[in-house]
C-alpha cells in the first residue's frame, strides 16, 4: 500500500458507491454515491420516500444494498460486517427501544451490545444521560415516557460508546423545540471529534449543522454541496422584489420588456404594489429598470435582491418547478 | 460470549418481570400436578413420577412455545431487531443468548415439581433412579421443544402465529411414532425416530440411554442452527 492510498483511507471514512437498492421491483435508491470525510457532518435532506433511511439502513449495515458497496473506515459493510458495526452508533428513524425496560438499564445493556468494556459503560451512561437531559427519569420505565423523551434516549444509546461515525435518521423529529436546539448543539460537538451522517427533511436544521449537504430525491442524488455554495451556485435566476408606484397594467408590461427579464409577478398589498422580477442568470439590470421606471414618471419605492432560499433549492431540486 | 451473557440476563429479567411467564408457569405446575395426582388417586398407587413427567411432555407442547413466542418475534414487531444488528453482536450470540435465557425459566419453574418428589420420599418409598433419569429427560425434551418455539419465533413478527406454528410442529413430533406404526417399512422406522416422545420412554423407566440424549440434544442442536440461518437471512431479504 503506498503512503497517498494509506492517507486517503485515512481521511475517508464512509465511502458508497453505486448503490441501489430495490424493494421488490420498485427502486428505493438507485446509483448513489458519496464519501464522508472522518470528522464531517453530512446531512441527507430530501422529501418523504426519498430513500434517506433506505441508504442509512444500508450505511448501518441493517440490510445489504441490491448492488454497490459501502465500506466504513476501509470495512465493507456487507463483507466485514463486525468490524464495520463495531464503529457505528446509529438512531433508527422508528426509535425503537425495549418498551419494559428502564431508562439507566437499557442504556447499560446497549453499551454491552456495542461491545463496551464494563468499567466503562456506567461512566458513560451517566455521560449519555446528562449529555440528553434525561436525569430526572434514570429510573422511568420507556414505556411510560413521553414520544420526545424516547427520541431522548435513542439519541443517548446512539452516542454512549463514543462510536466513530454516527448515523442519525431524523434526529429531531417529536422534540420541543428547546431540546431541538440542544440537540443541533450536541451533534455539532460530536462532530468535531465523530463523523456524523444524518437525515432531515428540515432545511434550516441541515445548514445550520452540516458542513455538506446531499439532496437526494425519488431515490437518486440531484445536488450535494456545502449549504453555502448550494445556495449560491444555484442561484441561475436570481430575483428583485421591486415595489413601485404606478398602474399596474403600465408597469407590468413596461417591466418585461426589459432586456434581461425572463418573468414578472406581483402582488397587491394594501396600499403597496409589489414586483417580483426574475432575472436571466448572470445580468445586472437594477440600473435599466430603475431608469425604465423614473422615465414613465413612476415612483421606485424599494428594489431588492433576492438569493434563492435553500428552502427554494430544494423545491427546485425535488419538484421540478420553475420558480 | 459476553454479548450472549448480556442477552440472555436482559431476557431473563424480562421472564421473572413478567405476568405473562408466571401465568405460563402456573399453567405448567397447575396440569402437570394433575397428571401427578391421578397416579395418587389409583386404587394401588406406586410412588413414582411416571404419569407425571408423561404429562408434562404433553403439558410443554403448549407451554414451551407460550415461553418463546416473545423472544423474538417482539424485537421485530418494536423494531429493536434493527438496533440489535446493527450492532457488533454476532447472530449466534443473539439466538444462544435468548434460549439460554428460556431454559433458565424453563428449569425454575420445572424445578417446584421436585416438590412431589419430596411429598413422595415423605410418604413412600420410591425408587430414585426413575425420578433422576426422568428429570434428566424432561430437561432434554424442555430444550428440544424450546428450541423449536425460538425458530418459530426467529421466523415471524407475530407471537401468536409463532407459538401455534411451533405447537403444530411438536404436536406433529410428538405423535410421529403413532402415525408410523400405520405405514411399515423404513420409512415407518425414520418416522418413530424422528418421535419426540418415544425417545423419552426409557427415561421414564429409569434408563439414561445415550442414543436418546444424543436424538435431544441433536434436536436442540439442529434448530437453534436453523434459528441462527433465520436470523442471518433476514440481512438479506
Ligand atoms: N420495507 C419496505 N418495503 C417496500 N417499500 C419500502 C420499504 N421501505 C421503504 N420503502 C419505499 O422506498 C422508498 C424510500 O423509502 P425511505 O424510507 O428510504 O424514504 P425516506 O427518505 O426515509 O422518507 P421519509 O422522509 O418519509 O422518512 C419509499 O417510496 C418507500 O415507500
Ligand atoms: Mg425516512
Amino acid at each position: 500500500m503506498d503512503s497517498t492510498f494509506q492517507s486517503s483511507m485515512q481521511s475517508t471514512m464512509i465511502q458508497a458507491t453505486g448503490l441501489t437498492h430495490y424493494y421488490g421491483p420498485f427502486p428505493a435508491i438507485q446509483d448513489v454515491n458519496f464519501d464522508v470525510r472522518r470528522g464531517e457532518i453530512l446531512g441527507f435532506l430530501g422529501p418523504n420516500g426519498a430513500g434517506k433511511t433506505t441508504t442509512m439502513r444500508i450505511l448501518t449495515g441493517y440490510m445489504p444494498p441490491t448492488r454497490g458497496t459501502v465500506t466504513l473506515d476501509g470495512y465493507d459493510v456487507v463483507e466485514k460486517s463486525l468490524e464495520a458495526r463495531r464503529r457505528i452508533g446509529y438512531l433508527p428513524e422508528t426509535v425503537p427501544l425495549y418498551t419494559e425496560m428502564t431508562v439507566t438499564s437499557y442504556l447499560k445493556y446497549m453499551g454491552t451490545l456495542r461491545g463496551m468494556p464494563p468499567k466503562l459503560i456506567k461512566g458513560r451512561t451517566d455521560d449519555a444521560v446528562g449529555l440528553c437531559h434525561l436525569e430526572d427519569y434514570r429510573k422511568t420505565i420507556i414505556g411510560k415516557l413521553s414520544k420526545g423523551f424516547r427520541q431522548r434516549v435513542g439519541i443517548a444509546q446512539a452516542i454512549m460508546h463514543e462510536p466513530e461515525v454516527l448515523v442519525l435518521d431524523e434526529p429531531t423529529i417529536g422534540i420541543d423545540p428547546i431540546q431541538v436546539v440542544e440537540t443541533r448543539r450536541l451533534i455539532e460537538d460530536l462532530g468535531k471529534s465523530q463523523t456524523v451522517v444524518l437525515s432531515s427533511h428540515i432545511l434550516p436544521e441541515v445548514s445550520m449543522i452540516c458542513e455538506r449537504v446531499l439532496i437526494i430525491n425519488e431515490g437518486k442524488i440531484v445536488a450535494e454541496d456545502t449549504p453555502k455554495n448550494l445556495a449560491e451556485g444555484l442561484q441561475g435566476v436570481e430575483r428583485l422584489e421591486i415595489e413601485i408606484g404606478g398602474p399596474v397594467t403600465d408597469v407590468l408590461p413596461a417591466l418585461r420588456k426589459i432586456r434581461g427579464v425572463s418573468r414578472v409577478t406581483h402582488r397587491s398589498l394594501t396600499q403597496k404594489e409589489l414586483y417580483t422580477v426574475h432575472v436571466e442568470s448572470g445580468k445586472d439590470i437594477r440600473d435599466e429598470i430603475s431608469k425604465a421606471v423614473i422615465s414613465s414618471g413612476w415612483r421606485l419605492l424599494s428594489m431588492q435582491t433576492v438569493g434563492m432560499s435553500l428552502e427554494e433549492i430544494f423545491l427546485k431540486l425535488t419538484t421540478h418547478e420553475d420558480l | 460470549m459476553r454479548t450472549a451473557q448480556a442477552v440472555a440476563w436482559k431476557e431473563i429479567q424480562v421472564y421473572f418481570s413478567n405476568p405473562t411467564a408466571y401465568i405460563v408457569g402456573m399453567m405448567f405446575l397447575a396440569l402437570s400436578g394433575f397428571f401427578f395426582a391421578r397416579d395418587l388417586n389409583d386404587p394401588f398407587p406406586q410412588a413414582s413420577l411416571e404419569n407425571f413427567f408423561y404429562g408434562a411432555n404433553i403439558v410443554l407442547i403448549l407451554i414451551a412455545p407460550a415461553l418463546t413466542m416473545r423472544l423474538m418475534a417482539e424485537e421485530q414487531k418494536l423494531g429493536t431487531i434493527e438496533l440489535l444488528l446493527t450492532s457488533p453482536v454476532r447472530d449466534w450470540e443473539v439466538i444462544i443468548g435468548k434460549y439460554i435465557a428460556s431454559f433458565v425459566f424453563l428449569i425454575a419453574t420445572v424445578s417446584l415439581t421436585l416438590y412431589y418428589t419430596v411429598l413422595l420420599y415423605v410418604f413412600a418409598s420410591p425408587d430414585p433412579g426413575p425420578i433422576y433419569s426422568g428429570y434428566l429427560g424432561l430437561a432434554l425434551y424442555g430444550g428440544a421443544a424450546l428450541a423449536i418455539g425460538l425458530l418459530c419465533s426467529t421466523l415471524t413478527s407475530n407471537q401468536i402465529v409463532a407459538a401455534v406454528v411451533a405447537m403444530g410442529i411438536l404436536l406433529v413430533m410428538f405423535f410421529a411414532d403413532l402415525a408410523s406404526d400405520n405405514i411399515g417399512g423404513t420409512a415407518s422406522t425414520i418416522i418413530s425416530e424422528i418421535s419426540i416422545r418415544s425417545h423419552f420412554d426409557d427415561f421414564d423407566r429409569g434408563v439414561i440411554d445415550t442414543k436418546h440424549v444424543v436424538y435431544y440434544l441433536s434436536v436442540i442442536a439442529f434448530f437453534l442452527f436453523m434459528s441462527i440461518r433465520a436470523l442471518e437471512s433476514r440481512r438479506w431479504r
